[in-house]
């Protein structure tokens, strides 16, 4: 009995279908699935052995085949480029044991349609691989934009932090970031120090010479600081002439004093603006926290705050070194004499 | 306006005429940003203001410039993906042409807050039609017009285009397709994902 498939018919609706004869050789193949081997005719060709079932994973024969009617076949091409497709047996009312196959790409289709350059017109009119494309594509696209968008928001976001923590006329750390380090210090065990270091004279300057003046000290100041500390310590500009300088993991009291030293002795280089001649030194209180020892952050800045202002009322210039002695003193309303005190 | 069209208009001005025009521009419409962000949404005054502001410092006419932003967006190669969008509407020009109705719900299907204006096509007798454009910023139908000349010459069909009229938010292009297959056209490689 010959077959009574109407290949017009199928090829226009359905152009990946395959029929097969009772020997599971292929006598028919869709134009489109015929494109996938371009080189080899399928028509002659056992099914089976251009395809392999991979599920149901019992289909091993033609038996087995025709057994899975109306069940989603997923198949792979056994040559290079192995293809992944889906498909769909179904029995014909003719000769018996004669089926068509249908198949399609399903998810596969975007490598489908690259690796054998299809296009529109290998797709059935009514088949959504074109609207499939089309979405993969403008998805692609929108996702695309999408990610530029998140990319500068994120950047944006960093900056804003990075000012946020910034003081914008020196690039020193402002007092938000101040706290911020001072608070994981304190948290941890290790040793560290805080300088309070207030300007001296620099009011006159302001005064004298204008903001503007006033600023370019500021600025200059600020470069000092920095040069005169290391990597790890922080400089933060936490009030109008008032500086911060955290330095972690300090071994010696020596080394404070050193860098205290430093920094008044270059303040006191006077800073040329406008063919002025400005002027100015710093008093600096500091405490030093031996590792182990858990103060709070209010009673270390109070502490500083105490270093700081015997430096002053010693005649400024100077680096006072905090001990509970110092507090007591400025409670009574004596003069302190704090230790480790540096004549300017 | 979706910041999409907005951005369009940005990369049109930026790549046709520099940065510092675009600037003027921006200047000019009192914008207080300079950079649009393609995947945001923005007031429909300050697309008005934009195409204002290009028409001014550019001296070009507003539908002239219309047309040059339809011409822009489908033929500069940074647009490459909204050419090939385009191209997945049909097989022919004809077909393409048929599928500009499907135009809005395209996009937003890509972009779901992207509206844009409805579209529809009337056939008539002798390869003639008619697009009648929604024209909420007025010389949309201008960019579809620029859109259609670079799209015929994509699919190789040979079409006459012109502006009939329009008025009250609608305009209309006429479109006389003379050959089909006029020349030879741009290939369009279903797989060749740009980007």
């Amino acid at each position: 009995m010959t077959d009574v498939f109407c290949y017009p018919v199928l090829d226009v609706l359905c152009p990946m279908h395959l029929t097969l004869n009772e020997t599971g050789h292929i006598t028919h193949a869709g134009p489109t699935i015929q494109k996938l081997r371009v080189d080899v005719p399928m028509v002659g060709q056992r099914f089976l052995e251009v395809f392999a079932v991979k599920r149901p994973r019992s289909i091993t024969c033609m038996e087995d085949l025709r057994r899975a009617e109306n069940l989603k076949l997923h198949l792979e091409m056994r040559d290079p480029p192995r293809t992944e497709l889906k498909g769909i047996m179904v029995p014909t009312s003719g000769h018996e044991g004669n089926v068509i196959v249908n198949l399609s790409f399903g998810i596969s289709i975007l490598d489908g349609v690259r690796d054998y350059s299809l296009t529109n017109a290998d797709f059935a009119a009514t088949d959504l691989a074109i609207e499939m494309l089309y979405l993969v594509e403008a998805k692609t696209a929108a996702m695309e934009a999408s990610r530029r968008l998140n990319l500068r928001l994120q950047g944006a976001k960093i900056a804003a932090e990075e000012q946020a923590f910034t003081d914008t006329l020196t690039g020193l750390k402002n007092r938000r970031a101040m706290d911020t380090v001072l608070a994981r210090l304190v948290a941890g065990q290790s040793s560290f120090a805080v300088m309070h270091i207030d300007l001296d004279y620099f009011k006159a300057v302001n005064d004298t010479y204008g903001h503007a003046a006033g600023d370019h000290v500021l600025q200059s100041v600020a470069r000092v600081m920095v040069e005169e500390t290391r990597e790890t310590d922080v400089v933060a500009r936490v009030g109008g002439d008032e500086f911060t300088v955290i330095l972690p993991d300090v071994r010696s009291d020596d080394i404070l004093r050193k860098v205290g030293r430093r920094i008044i002795d270059r303040l006191e280089v006077p800073v040329i603006f406008d063919g002025h001649e400005c002027r100015i030194s710093a008093s600096i209180g500091t405490v030093w926290i031996q590792s182990g020892e858990r103060p709070s952050m209010e009673a270390l800045l109070s502490d500083a705050d105490v270093a700081l202002y015997a430096s002053k009322h010693a005649g400024r210039a100077r680096q006072t070194f905090y001990s509970p002695e110092l507090r007591q003193a400025a409670n009574a309303g004596v003069p302190p004499v704090g230790r480790g005190h540096q004549s300017g | 306006m979706h910041g999409l069209i907005n951005r369009s208009i940005q990369s049109y001005v930026c790549d046709s005429y520099g940065i510092d025009i675009w600037l003027d521009v921006t200047h000019r419409a009192a914008l207080d940003f300079t950079e649009f962000e393609a995947m945001l949404n923005y007031d429909d005054a300050t697309t008005e203001q934009v195409l204002n502001a290009v028409s001014e410092v550019l001296g070009r006419p507003r539908d002239e410039l219309m047309e040059d932003i339809g011409t822009y967006l489908v033929s500069h190669p940074s647009f490459e993906a909204v050419r090939r969008l385009l191209r997945f509407g049909g097989v022919n020009f004809e077909d393409f042409l048929h599928s500009l109705d499907d135009l809005p719900d395209r996009a937003r299907l890509a972009v779901s807050d992207l509206h844009l204006p409805k579209v529809e096509l009337c056939e008539h007798a002798g390869g003639q039609f008619s697009l009648i454009c929604d024209a909420p910023v007025a010389g949309y139908g201008h960019v579809m017009m620029g859109i259609l000349r670079v799209m015929a010459d994509d699919y190789g069909a040979l079409a006459l285009l012109e502006q009939t009229g329009g008025g009250k938010g609608v305009e209309t292009v006429s479109i006389t397709l003379i050959e089909a297959e006029y020349a030879e056209g741009r290939s369009f490689d279903l797989g060749a994902r740009v980007g």
